[in-house]
């Protein structure tokens, strides 16, 4: 299949190789947890929410009492995908894809200003077309901002693949489908550094780093925008103190 | 920012699992009108500023009328990606043409991303079909177009449909028939392109039906698609693609997967029109009807069996003829265990345009206006073909191409128009491009793209080549070549030292063709393209630019050239001790023929030390070659001719079976050692991506032909295993000197060939080589001609670690294309070099009627197939007149005779007959050549 049309030069949705799908974030979306966000990209839509800084409840859980436990719950509703398959709780791609989230944000989390407690994150995803695990990671950035925690920088995460000997930025469920490379990378955005890098594919060197190269362009365009998303928030409860 | 803030956000739906799409619109889709204005000044503009009008065609135009299109007369067309995405659903290899059209930097093709663009894009409707909605679009985009363009630049809509033209012209737009745009061009040569309508389009003017006016219906209806469709799921009809015999084309095949075998059709009303290559849909017939049809030389009258190249494998050879002949002569048919089927459906058409000629008839009084005739395919499985044409005069005689553009239930032959001429009928230049045009043989001049890849020439040894770490310097070693006479592309040389410890070191070195063909570049996809090239008598097409071939890659006595070298140590047994592989640089000191290398090693009173390495390697091949034999591999014989050709006038002096020397096996033998080396090498690095040769085992169907002929002599042939043959084979010998080497041509022809494949879509048991009888198998050794050898390099560098793996290996689907191309070239090949030798044949007894033996190899009702060794081809011989199907002779099927009842004369199989050739012209400019009993 050409999932880059060679008369056009565009994807099956219409896109250009190096563009990402429509954005949208939303903070404050669960009244009753601390911080909770919405993230879209395009079809893909993920709820996050953040419970914490609190005090820990299980202490044998803490490795270190210097400083904050970080937790992460991921779940997939099943009414995510088209085929609405009942999946068991805790299959072993929803433990990953916790940890991986988990990782990724104490990396980000000043852990070390809120010892001897803990701070949940919940991620369920609501609608599954391609980048999950990326939009994931970018509704706990927004809901861990929300909640007020303390954060070295903001993380970010973008997919990119190859297919038809092209880069593709942020694959949707019809490119992930096909079987090609897919390269899942988080970034602190300010310190420019990598978080999280993640394929299962095999590629050549150089062209592993183009479509990296490609990956990071789109997380800096996500830090972009979850900053605008924060700084227009930020400005609307300025507004509702007077 | 990545993302273009004006998108607007639509979804689709659609599909019973109800999936949810995005489709992003955008405002930076724009018109490639050279002029504009409105668009990005840096876009990409092919429609010309002076054009007349700018053309919007729909899907039937591109779909039917392809080859008016690709005429320059036809320019400043708009393609819009509605029309494209139907075309390529419909007919891939129109889609490709016209993507050929739309990305020739010289034509004025332009596509229009309609369905991207935010104010042309149109949502499907309750109610309305998908060919409404498309039309529908195309009228949207036309009026965006003229509105665009404004009122100064005429916008037409080309349509064939009469309802999309009338919505158009309701719309405000400019819509045209083609056939009244191409009048206004006042070109008459054009018409003959157009297409002639069939119902439910627009009917032209002076198209009146010349069919016979009492319209008999001779095919059935197609079945409706949701028909099809229904009756594929509950397993009443089977899908399939439909191959028809090439040598006889009222027979045909479908590889049904749903029923796990072949389906067979008879004749042309159960074909129901379908072509060779259609996917069709079958439904069985009632088992009781599965008998199969008595066979004749000839199954029709209009059709008859001419005297071609003896085949060389099964894949050239007349199919399962044979299990036909057990009914032959008893008048009860008998049940076959084959089932047979006939057509109800066509599910994708594979419609092309062909070579031939038009049939010898009366030139109409007057000969002014349209004029119809039939025209007949050089290919025998293509039906005749009605034509319309205003040039009558111009084309009998002549090489045509016509390409197929309807078949109506009412017509006994489909609907096609004239494309182009090649030339005269019999001319020699002629008949060679119709055989490279039938096998899909690109003539082409490289283009200056490709051109631009190679070296600076003339090409020298650089320092970098030699201070190349990866590189051994060999210079200093005795290394030859062995060649035919007049080999200009060598490929592979050779050297063989004795060693202080008694073994020798044998080096096979091969042209190092990667160094130049880099993976990517447009050079590397030509040749990946071409695959091969092809060798005609007296011609040759090359796969690499002719200063490659013949020069800087061609490993040419006493000049410096790059190499990939196997080199072994060998034991005096030929025992293989060491091998190793490394990029060298030679210089060979002598490239021989197989005459002057033979001619060395048997004269005894040569002890120079080339003619000493010469007679080392030919004592070390003839173990290897005794060793293989004793694994199980087969010395199969086939007839392979030569010319002799004038210099001046290029015809064929004389004719002559090719002989094979000792020098000839010594090459060959070290060309299957370095192959298999080779392979061992490549699959262990890499298991998956490898792209290796296996050649299958026959199974007991296809060595049937061969069985029966032996037991109806009594020869008892073991074909349990290859090795099982080989020893039979050995053993089949009788008071005839000729009769082992006929046994073993019958052989070789129930073989199929050998074909490409990549490791990671085969099992190990699978990548066997039956004919030599090795387990593992690959082509190595002629990359300056074969493009699996360019693979093959590529990958044992990466093995040896001193070149990276080009990502194309990663991509297993790719990998499995690129050894589906080069078989699908390889066979063309084949089939192209066998045709030259034909038409060269018929050249060469053209002055020279010739009385010789020939032998008997398969009997028929009506007369008996007959090999002749000596020019390497067979044919027929009628026992009775065309037309008179039998009856005076008697076909006992046991013993392979067929007697005339009341008389001894009877003919057996392997028998030996005088025959006379010559060649006769039944009707005039149409030579064949005819065998006839002495
Ligand atoms: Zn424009």
């Amino acid at each position: 299949m050409e999932y880059v049309n060679p008369l056009t030069g565009f994807r099956v949705d219409g896109r250009r190789p190096n563009e990402m799908r429509q954005l949208k974030g939303e903070v404050g979306v669960v009244a009753r947890a601390d911080g909770s966000a919405l993230f879209e990209m395009g079809n893909t839509r993920v709820i996050a929410a953040v419970y914490g800084p609190r005090e820990i409840q299980n202490r044998g859980q803490q490795v270190n009492s210097n400083e904050a436990l970080v937790r992460c719950e991921y779940r997939m509703a099943e009414f995510s995908t088209g085929d609405r398959r009942r999946k068991p709780k805790g299959d072993r791609r929803s433990t990953e894809i916790s940890l991986v989230i988990r990782q990724t944000m104490e990396a980000s989390i000043l852990t070390h200003l809120m010892p001897r407690s803990q701070i949940d994150i919940f991620v369920q995803v609501l609608q599954a077309d391609g980048g999950t695990r990326s939009a994931c990671i970018n509704a706990a950035t927004l809901a861990l901002a929300d909640a007020g925690i303390p954060m070295r920088d903001i993380v970010t995460s973008c997919s990119a693949g190859y297919l038809c000997s092209t880069p593709l930025l942020d694959l949707n469920y019809i490119e992930d489908s096909a079987g090609g490379p897919d390269v899942t990378v988080g970034i602190l955005t300010k310190m420019d550094k990598v978080t999280l890098l993640q394929m299962d594919a095999k590629l050549p060197m150089d062209t592993f780093e183009n479509v990296m190269e490609l990956a990071i362009e789109g997380c800096k365009a996500i830090a972009t925008y979850i900053r605008e998303v924060l700084l227009e928030n930020t400005k609307r409860l300025e507004c509702q103190r007077g | 920012m990545l993302q273009s803030k004006s998108f607007v956000k639509k979804t689709k739906q659609g599909r019973i699992q109800k999936v949810v799409r995005e489709h992003y619109l955008r405002d930076d889709v724009y018109c490639g009108f050279v002029p504009c204005s409105a668009c990005d000044a840096a876009a990409e503009r092919k429609l010309d500023a002076a054009a007349a009008a700018i053309l919007v065609v729909d899907t039937n135009v591109v779909l039917h009328q392809i080859d008016l299109l690709e005429n320059p007369a036809i320019e400043d067309v708009v393609l819009l990606s509605v029309v494209l995405d139907e075309v390529k659903n419909k007919n891939l290899a129109v889609f490709n043409r016209i993507k050929a059209l739309c990305t020739n930097k010289a034509r004025r093709f332009y596509v229009f991303a309609n369905e991207q663009h935010r104010d042309t894009y149109v949502k499907d409707m309750v109610g309305e079909s998908s060919n409404d909605r498309n039309d529908r679009a195309i009228r949207v985009a036309a009026c965006w177009y003229q509105s665009h363009l404004g009122e100064s630049t005429k916008v037409l809509l080309i349509t064939n449909d009469r309802d999309n033209k009338r919505k158009a012209i309701e719309e405000g737009l400019n819509a045209e028939t083609v056939e009244s745009y191409v009048r206004s061009l006042a070109q008459p040569g054009l018409l003959d392109l157009v297409v002639v309508p069939t119902s439910g389009d627009v009917t032209m003017e002076d198209a009146e039906d010349h069919r016979p006016s009492k319209k008999k219906v001779i095919y059935n209806e197609h079945k409706p698609m949701s028909e099809v469709t229904s009756g594929l799921r509950c397993g009443i009809y089977h899908q399939g693609k439909l191959r028809v015999n090439r040598y006889n084309p009222f027979e045909a095949y479908v590889g049904s997967e749903s029923i796990g075998d072949e389906i067979v059709i008879h004749g042309r009303s159960n074909m129901n029109r379908a072509f060779d290559g259609d996917i069709v849909a079958v439904e069985l017939l009632p088992q009781d009807q599965w008998h199969e049809s008595k066979s004749f030389i000839a199954d029709d009258d209009e059709e008859e069996e001419d005297v071609h190249l003896a085949p060389n494998s099964a894949d050239d050879a007349p199919r399962n003829t044979s299990s036909t002949q057990s009914t032959v002569g008893s008048s009860a048919p008998s049940v076959s265990s084959r089932p047979i089927g006939r057509v109800v459906g066509i599910i994708k058409r594979n419609w092309n345009s062909y070579c031939g000629s038009l049939e010898p008839m009366p030139m109409p009084a007057g000969s002014r206006g349209v004029a119809h005739a039939l025209f007949v395919s050089k290919d025998r499985r293509i039906p005749k073909i009605r034509i319309q044409t205003r040039q009558l005069e111009n084309l009998v005689n002549k090489r045509i191409i016509v390409a197929v553009d309807s078949w109506d239930v009412l017509s006994r032959y489909p609907s096609g128009h004239y494309v182009r001429t090649i030339g005269d009928i019999g001319d020699k230049e002629t008949e060679t491009e119709v055989v490279l045009i039938e096998n899909d043989i690109n003539t082409r001049p490289f283009s200056t793209q490709v051109l631009a890849c190679l070296p600076p020439l003339p090409w020298t040894l650089s320092l970098e080549d030699l201070s190349n770490p990866n590189r051994q310097d060999l210079r200093h070693v005795r290394v030859f070549s062995v060649d035919p006479p007049g080999c200009r592309d060598i490929d592979d040389a050779l050297h063989c030292t004795l060693l202080p410890n008694g073994n020798f070191e044998v080096g096979v070195h091969i042209a190092d063709v990667t160094n130049f063909v880099h993976p990517g570049t447009p050079l590397d996809e030509e040749a990946a393209q071409r695959g091969t090239s092809v060798y005609l008598v007296g011609q040759r097409i090359d796969m690499l630019p002719k200063p490659l071939t013949e020069d800087v890659c061609s490993l040419r006595a006493d000049v410096e050239r790059l190499a990939f070298s196997v080199i072994w140590e060998m034991t005096p047994d030929a025992d293989i001790i060491s091998t190793r592989y490394t990029k060298s640089v030679i210089k060979s000191c002598a490239a021989m023929s197989y005459v002057e290398a033979q001619a060395r090693m048997d004269d005894s009173r040569l002890v120079d030390p080339l003619t000493v390495d010469l007679r080392n390697l030919n004592s070390l091949a003839k173990i290897m070659r005794q060793r293989r034999c004793e694994r199980g591999a087969l010395t199969l014989a086939s007839a392979e001719v030569k010319f002799e050709i004038d210099s001046e006038t290029h015809d064929p002096l004389d004719i002559g079976m090719y002989q094979i020397r000792e020098a000839n096996q010594m090459i060959e033998e070290f060309m299957l050692a370095a192959n298999i080396s080779v392979a061992e090498k490549i699959l262990k690095y890499f298991p998956l991506c490898s792209l290796l040769r296996r050649h299958p085992s026959p199974t007991k169907e296809m060595l049937e032909p061969l069985l029966r002929t032996a037991s109806s002599v009594g020869l008892n042939l073991d074909v349990s295993s290859s090795k099982a043959l080989a020893e039979s084979l050995d053993n089949a010998k009788s008071n005839d000197p000729y009769f082992n080497k006929l046994i073993r041509i019958l052989a070789t022809r129930c073989m199929t060939q050998a074909v490409y494949f990549c490791s990671g879509d085969l099992t190990f048991s699978e990548y066997y080589h039956y004919g030599l009888a090795a387990s593992l198998y690959t082509h190595f050794t002629s990359p300056i001609r074969r493009y699996a050898d360019v693979v093959v390099h590529r990958l044992l560098a990466a093995a040896l670690d001193i070149a990276k793996l080009p990502p194309i290996f990663q991509d297993g689907p790719q990998l499995t294309g690129i050894a589906d191309n080069l078989n699908y070239r390889h066979r063309n090949a084949q089939m192209a070099s066998r045709a030259s030798v034909e038409l060269h044949t018929l050249i060469y007894f053209r002055t020279r009627p010739t009385d010789t033996e020939a032998r008997i190899v398969k009997v028929k009702a009506n007369g008996f197939i007959v090999f002749v060794p000596k020019f390497g081809i067979e044919g027929p011989i009628y026992l009775t007149p065309r037309g008179d199907k039998g009856g005076d002779w008697v076909v006992d099927e046991v013993h392979q005779r067929v007697t005339k009842p009341g008389t001894n004369i009877s003919y057996a199989v392997l028998q030996t007959v005088r025959i006379h050739m010559e060649v006769v012209e039944p009707q005039p400019h149409r030579p064949k050549l005819q065998l006839t009993l002495i």
